[in-house]
């Protein structure tokens, strides 16, 4: 319970512009009016604005005007509850929690645009596994940016934990490295940072889908989870990052980071909408301890709440 | 996604051609499609309403509702107008006298700040300036070592001070030091940090008071969303920015931000990153920005990524094969093997004028078209591939067994053929300057899909006009 308070009010903290400017607006904008076209037009607006994209916001405002001819809802007060189960019903519960493997090593491969901020989101994730009693180490594989390698090591040594590395240019080599060593030590959770690649780039996008399958080819069923590192402040260009990494690596699920400025990350629903794809953690500050597990159940509350 | 913009607006149009004149009511439905365009581009939603009104108020205006072609003439005032707003960008640096002439980035977290430090910096240098980078961001772990590592690949010097924990006395420190070794530009790399941080926005402005800088410039993402004005609006107003250097423009990001950006804060965008490389930096064009943020295409982005995944020396063999008309299969095979080296089919037509928005054709590809047109060439004689001409409902046949496709895919693999070779032959005839006005002839003509009209480049005079040129000579 009490972990649970600390992370309804990190995430509370980090969304609290976003709800004062969302919801302020949101509550003082329905309160004691007709659901009408101004209305779902004004509502449009704030969903769009949160940048969940036109499409999306469109398909929750037809959404609203159904149930509301249907009597399901009747004023402006009921909108912002409405809001809420439909917006909880894109993130089940199943798909939120991590994939561990059922016995051994599980591996998590991490990737994402330049700058999205993967090497700090798995600085977060290995502090996280490392508080839970789990061995983790990483592997260095972003050998392309200048001193990515020294950024993940400092981050490894705040940490506690192993960190392999190697003085060579190929990621796929380092991470066949990595397997190895995280078997021979049995370690419980490998985190595989990446460099950072725009998915236009065809031929960093194979490099990556090479990473994958030495992984698979090395250890049984692995990588046990992809994670696609998303920057919350990035609008509807999200959609096509999640399609190309998906292609690539078949991502299983995003970790949003960044989400305490004033950016929404509506567009995760719109992920959600066009590839299906679910959150399972989000960042909310540049140490370590500042991720928590995705919860929709927050997420949505702190936004309308 | 959405259509070719134009296609809608014709679509609106020509419900109502035939009865009459072409009402308000159109314009403004007409309108309703550029808003879309531009949300989808992450343009602001206020930035997006009020540029919506300008619009529509010059459009009822003009002759649009004259004109015979209103869903082009529509296009081009929104084109021209979002070109107009972002431009014209004067990109020049004014260096102060006496130097160092003192440049400060600042951004969120991500957005790029080392590296286009360092490319604006290599810029420099090539204009024969003599930069020093100043590593101020004590913040992330490694940057100093990252900016140190990017400015020995440039060949620039980075001024560091260890152990120092407040980036204020190393920028101090820093334009002491440049003044005293003939430095004449100081590039300021500062920490990532969001714009509601307060103690890292008051840093921020404590680096700015304590060194003054000439120029700063903020360091946007252009993939960034709607949250791309708070941003921006905060930054500007903690530390009067000079410009916008929009990085990661070389993703098909559609670069809404830069409008939003420039509309709320009046401040320019000077520069673009497009690229990895430390030379990928590009001064700002606003008419590419608009024909990006509508979905037009980029017709320049594609001559560039041509150039540089094809091999000049295989290009001029190529060339001198097509002029002679003496293009065959296996050319085309590899043709298209360089082609592919730029990435799948499929991203390359979406640089294409009007298939970016073409999302139907698009998804109907799945990506891996050049394997099947591969499997086909490879299935010919040696003599078929040469003369593709003496293939006939047999041989066809065979091939479509050998390639495991269907004989229509044959045809239509040699259909395609027959017309770019007849394109290439013409193509290859011109001169580069001409080939790039081909180009842009085909990205105008684009504009009302892809078949769209030729301009004629003579016209022919009328009897007045052709008496009146006799006239003239006689009288000489």
């Amino acid at each position: 319970m009490a972990l649970f308070k600390k992370a309804f009010s990190k995430l509370a903290k980090g969304l609290s512009r976003t709800k004062s400017r969302f919801v302020g607006g949101l509550r003082s904008m329905l309160a004691g009016r007709q659901i009408d076209a101004d209305l779902l037009d004004d509502l449009e607006a704030t969903l769009i604005q949160a940048d969940l994209g036109v499409a999306a916001a469109t398909r929750i405002c037809q959404d609203l005007q159904t149930a509301h001819k249907e009597k399901h809802i009747a004023k402006g007060e009921d909108v912002i509850d409405f809001l809420k189960t439909e917006l909880k019903k894109y993130w089940p519960e199943s798909d939120r929690s991590i994939n561990f493997a059922e016995s051994g090593l599980t591996v998590i491969l991490v990737a994402g645009i330049n700058g999205a901020g993967k090497t700090t989101s798995i600085a977060k994730l290995a502090w996280q596994f490392h508080q839970e009693g789990k061995k983790v180490i990483l592997a260095a594989c972003d050998t392309f940016r200048a001193a990515a390698v020294e950024q993940l090591s400092i981050w490894a040594d705040r940490i506690g934990c192993e960190i392999i590395k190697s003085s060579g240019g190929d990621p796929a080599a380092v991470v066949f490295d990595a397997c190895d060593a995280a078997v021979a030590r049995k370690a419980d959770v490998l985190l595989i940072d990446t460099a950072g690649r725009l998915h236009t780039q065809d031929n960093l996008m194979r490099e990556l889908t090479k990473i994958r399958d030495v992984v698979a080819r090395k250890i049984p069923d692995a990588p046990h989870e992809v994670l696609l590192v998303l920057d919350a402040t990035t609008g509807q260009n999200a959609i096509n990052q999640a399609k190309a990494f998906l292609d690539a690596i078949d991502v299983t699920g995003i970790f949003l980071a960044k989400l305490d400025g004033t950016a929404k990350g509506g567009i995760v629903v719109a992920i959600r909408n066009d590839v299906n794809l679910p959150v399972k953690f989000v960042g909310l500050g540049e140490t370590y301890e500042d991720v928590e597990p995705f919860d929709p159940e927050t997420f949505v509350e702190a936004l309308f709440a | 996604m959405f259509e070719s913009l134009t296609n809608k607006f014709n679509d609106v149009f020509r419900k109502m051609s035939g009865r009459g004149r072409i009402s308000e009511d159109n314009i403004r439905e007409s309108m309703r499609e550029v808003r879309t365009a531009l949300l989808e581009a992450d343009v602001h939603y206020q930035v997006v309403k009020q540029f919506c009104d300008d619009v529509t108020q010059k459009a009822l205006g003009t002759e649009v509702i004259q004109s015979l072609r209103p869903g082009e003439l529509m296009v081009k005032i929104v084109h021209d107008e979002l070109a107009a707003l972002m431009g014209p960008v004067d990109t020049r640096i004014y260096y102060v006298s006496p130097p160092p002439t003192i440049i400060m980035m600042a951004g969120l977290q991500g957005s790029g700040k080392t590296t286009t430090c360092a490319k604006l910096a290599n810029y420099l240098i090539k204009k024969g300036k003599n930069p020093l980078m100043v590593a101020c961001d004590l913040q992330r772990p490694a940057a100093v070592d990252q900016l140190t590592i990017v400015g020995e690949q440039i060949g620039a010097e980075v001024f560091a001070v260890p152990g120092e924990k407040n980036p204020v006395k190393v920028a101090r420190k820093a334009v002491t030091h440049a003044a005293s070794t003939g430095r004449d530009v100081v590039i300021i790399d500062t920490a990532g940090r969001l714009h509601i941080d307060e103690d890292m926005m008051k840093q921020a402005e404590d680096i700015a008071n304590a060194v003054n800088p000439h120029q700063i410039y903020l360091v946007c993402d252009s993939m960034t969303g709607q949250d791309a004005v708070n941003s921006a609006k905060e930054f500007n107003e903690r530390l009067e920015l000079d410009g916008v250097i929009l990085t990661k423009f070389d993703s098909d990001a559609r670069g809404g931000a830069a409008l939003s950006v420039k509309a709320v804060t009046g401040k320019p965008i000077k520069f673009m990153g497009v690229g990895e490389k430390l030379d990928a930096l590009e001064e700002f064009h606003a008419e590419r920005m608009a024909g990006r943020i509508l979905g037009m295409g980029d017709m320049v982005s594609l001559v560039e990524k041509a150039q540089e995944a094809f091999d000049e020396e295989e290009q001029a063999e190529m060339q001198a094969k097509m002029a002679k008309g003496k293009f065959t299969l296996v050319d085309f095979l590899k043709q298209m093997k360089q082609m592919q080296k730029m990435g799948p089919l499929k991203s390359i037509l979406k640089l294409m004028p009007g298939m970016g928005a073409n999302s139907e054709m698009l998804d109907m590809m799945k990506g891996d078209e050049f394997k099947g047109m591969e499997a086909i060439i490879h299935s010919m004689t040696p003599a078929e591939r040469d003369d593709p001409s003496i293939i006939e409902a047999s041989r066809r046949r065979r091939i479509a067994r050998g390639s495991g496709t269907e004989p229509q895919d044959v045809s239509g693999l040699i259909k395609s053929f027959t017309q770019a070779a007849g394109m290439m032959k013409q193509m290859a005839g011109m001169g580069a300057r001409e080939r790039m006005g081909f180009a842009k002839q085909m990205a105008s003509g684009g504009m009302g899909g892809m078949g769209g009209k030729v301009k004629q480049r003579s016209k022919r005079l009328t009897k007045k006009q052709r008496d009146k040129k006799r006239k003239g000579r006689k009288r000489r």
